[in-house]
């Protein structure tokens, strides 16, 4: 079994603070990002008069794309960094090995909960990325450059799907294994670096597990949306 | 003691890449019984103590637990096993994102089927019991490196268990908070029968409470035995190791240590004619364990510590000189004295004691004024002959031990 019973609490302690705590953030990220993708892609449409298709694009590009990977990256930067760091830190002062002498699984108590708490996460943060970037294109179509507001909704309405949905979210929850699972990796074998030792080892750890972390998302959204198209 | 070992060691080899850390070690750990291992930084003997727990594992030879290797254990066999041992880290492995009460609570949440009212009360025991009451709520990054050591001995000990490894528990601490922590170790060990085994630098102060020690030097064992044989075991490595950490040990505490003492008595002793005497005192804190448990460990260890300068200060004006025989005893040897004259000097030290020492004592001990508490101290004399072994005489002396002063608490009379 993966999870026990009292480990419930401190998934939940995870999801607070990869997920609640990594909201402000995300959102803002979404905001902007849907502001300038609204910019943008408002003129290149208006010289072809296609800026009724502006609110499909947008949200299309959101949900199908921009959303779960930026997400992803986002969290990387705030929780997968803080994820590394603790881990390393928990090795190098030995209180890994305290859990092994108390007879405890530190893969359990450490990582389980971190990617479980991943799991949960993403997909929220992902789902509240799609939304806030959709009303940051209606800021800048509608409110900034006067795009009919009825035009961009009914855009948003007609253009996403349900597939597009659940495939965005099926990205997100498998950004939310990587990043966890290489985040924690990462700390786990800080000791095992051969390039350094103690702090600066869990600097390296924590610097390779963004960097990697990062890199593997866009490969994974590739791998995933040519499965998914 | 039974014959068979509880742990061995058996030819373990382990190496670091090109460094043999441990060369074919051959060693042996007896159940109930207090194991401690000495050497110089660096010898590995942090590495051997986690070579017990399954930290790491011997490149070559192998480790028996009851004559049985540990790394060809079943899953459940070694389940067992690992469920008997806790382990005190050198440099405590607290979770510092937990407090203090939350990390002595730790063992007991993840590995039992407690309730939390169980997990509390134990835990408040253990608390109490290493005097962290005041910062039960607090994060191991707000104490001190002593207080965190307790913590880490609480926690090491809230699960009960029948073996306890402890890697250096006493390093960092001041010379009182090391005596009382080796004293929290031998009262546990008295109350629990664990068998305890330790790396310790503490000497001789640690072979009070040790029944065996272990030398390590440059990945060997250089010896094992009773720490009375190491006091007459001759090696290069222990005649440094020990001069050095003694050296320091009567710069601290004024009293000599068991080794030098013996050479002093040596030396005057072995200097008179066979008809010559001399007189050998030997004296005993009783119920000091009441002052631990109304002041504090730390308070008792002060107390003792107190009392064995001015017993030297006293005796050493008649050229006496003493040293601290055990946790609770001292031995003095008055070399110029007959038992008549030293009977009155005794009688003297007693009058005094009752009189002004308690006050002296009292005052370095740093025992608040009007703080109640309760111990006694008994003394015993014997004659003793150049050619006499200084055992004999001591068990005559301690065979006629007395009580000379005994100090009660006014506002519990």
């Amino acid at each position: 079994m993966i999870f026990r019973p009292r480990q419930v609490s401190s998934i939940i302690q995870q999801v607070y603070y990869i997920g609640a705590k990594s909201t402000t953030i995300v959102m803002l990220v979404a905001l902007f990002t849907g502001m300038v993708l609204g910019l943008q892609l408002y003129y290149a449409l208006v010289q072809f008069g296609s800026e009724g298709v502006l609110g499909t694009t947008i949200s299309l590009s959101l949900v199908r794309e921009l959303g779960p990977v930026l997400a992803a990256i986002m969290i990387t930067a705030r929780a997968g960094s803080s994820m590394a760091t603790e881990v390393g830190i928990q090795r190098i002062s030995e209180q890994i090995d305290a859990l092994y002498t108390m007879r405890i699984d530190s893969l359990r108590y450490l990582v389980s909960p971190r990617i479980a708490a991943s799991v949960i996460s993403f997909p929220l943060l992902t789902a509240v990325f799609d939304l806030i970037g959709i009303v940051g294109g209606y800021i800048s179509a509608v409110l900034l450059l006067g795009l009919n507001a009825g035009t961009y909704l009914h855009g948003v309405q007609s253009g996403v799907e349900m597939k597009d949905i659940t495939g965005g979210f099926v990205k997100s929850i498998v950004f939310a294994i990587i990043v966890s699972t290489i985040c924690c990796f990462q700390g786990y074998f800080t000791h095992m670096r051969r390039d350094s030792y103690g702090a600066k080892a869990v600097g390296l750890s924590t610097t390779s597990a963004v960097v990697l972390s990062c890199v593997l998302i866009l490969v994974a959204d590739y791998v995933v949306t040519s499965f998914l198209m | 003691m039974t014959n068979h070992p509880l742990i061995e060691f058996r030819d373990v080899t382990k190496r670091f890449g090109e460094r043999t850390i441990l060369h074919k070690v051959n060693l042996k750990i007896y159940d109930g019984d207090v194991t401690t291992i000495i050497g110089k930084s660096g010898v590995g003997k942090s590495v051997l103590l986690k070579h017990i727990i399954g930290l790491l594992k011997p490149d070559e030879g192998s480790v028996l637990f009851q004559g049985e290797p540990i790394d060809k254990m079943t899953k459940v066999e070694w389940n067992e096993y690992v469920t008997r041992i806790s382990y005190m880290f050198q440099n405590n492995a607290l979770f510092d994102s937990m407090t203090v009460f939350e990390n002595v609570a730790m063992p007991l949440r993840q590995t039992t089927r407690l309730s939390e009212k169980e997990i509390k009360e134990k835990v408040m025991a253990r608390v109490e019991q290493t005097e962290l009451m005041p910062v039960v709520n607090k994060y191991p990054s707000e104490l001190s490196g002593g207080m965190q050591k307790r913590v880490a001995l609480s926690r090491a000990l809230v699960t009960d268990p029948k073996i306890v490894l402890f890697d250096e528990p006493t390093t960092g601490q001041d010379l009182i908070r090391r005596n009382a922590i080796l004293g929290m170790i031998a009262e546990c060990h008295k109350s629990f029968g664990f068998t305890a085994i330790l790396i310790s630098h503490d000497l001789p102060d640690v072979f009070f409470i040790s029944n065996r020690i272990i030398a390590l030097d440059k990945g060997e064992v250089v010896f094992e035995g009773t720490p009375e044989e190491l006091e007459n075991f001759e090696h290069p490595f222990l005649d440094e190791f020990i001069d050095s950490l003694e050296g320091f040990q009567e710069h601290l505490t004024g009293l000599y240590s068991r080794r030098n003492f013996r050479v002093r008595y040596q030396k005057q002793i072995g200097q008179k004619h066979a008809d010559e005497t001399f007189v050998l005192l030997t004296f005993s804190v009783e119920d000091i364990g009441l002052v631990g448990t109304t002041l504090g460990q730390e308070t008792s260890q002060k107390l003792i510590r107190a009392l064995g300068i001015y017993l030297n200060k006293h005796f050493g004006s008649v050229g006496g000189f003493s040293t601290r025989q055990n946790t609770e005893q001292f031995v003095t040897v008055l070399p110029f004295s007959d038992l008549n004259e030293a009977q009155k000097i005794l009688d003297d030290f007693a009058t005094d004691l009752v009189e002004r020492g308690l006050s002296n004592i009292q005052t370095s001990a740093q025992i608040p004024e009007g703080e109640c508490f309760d111990f006694s101290i008994s003394a015993g004399l014997a004659e003793g002959k150049q050619n006499e072994e200084i055992g004999s005489v001591l068990e005559r002396a301690g065979a006629q031990r007395k009580t000379i002063a005994r100090f009660q608490c006014d506002k519990r009379r």
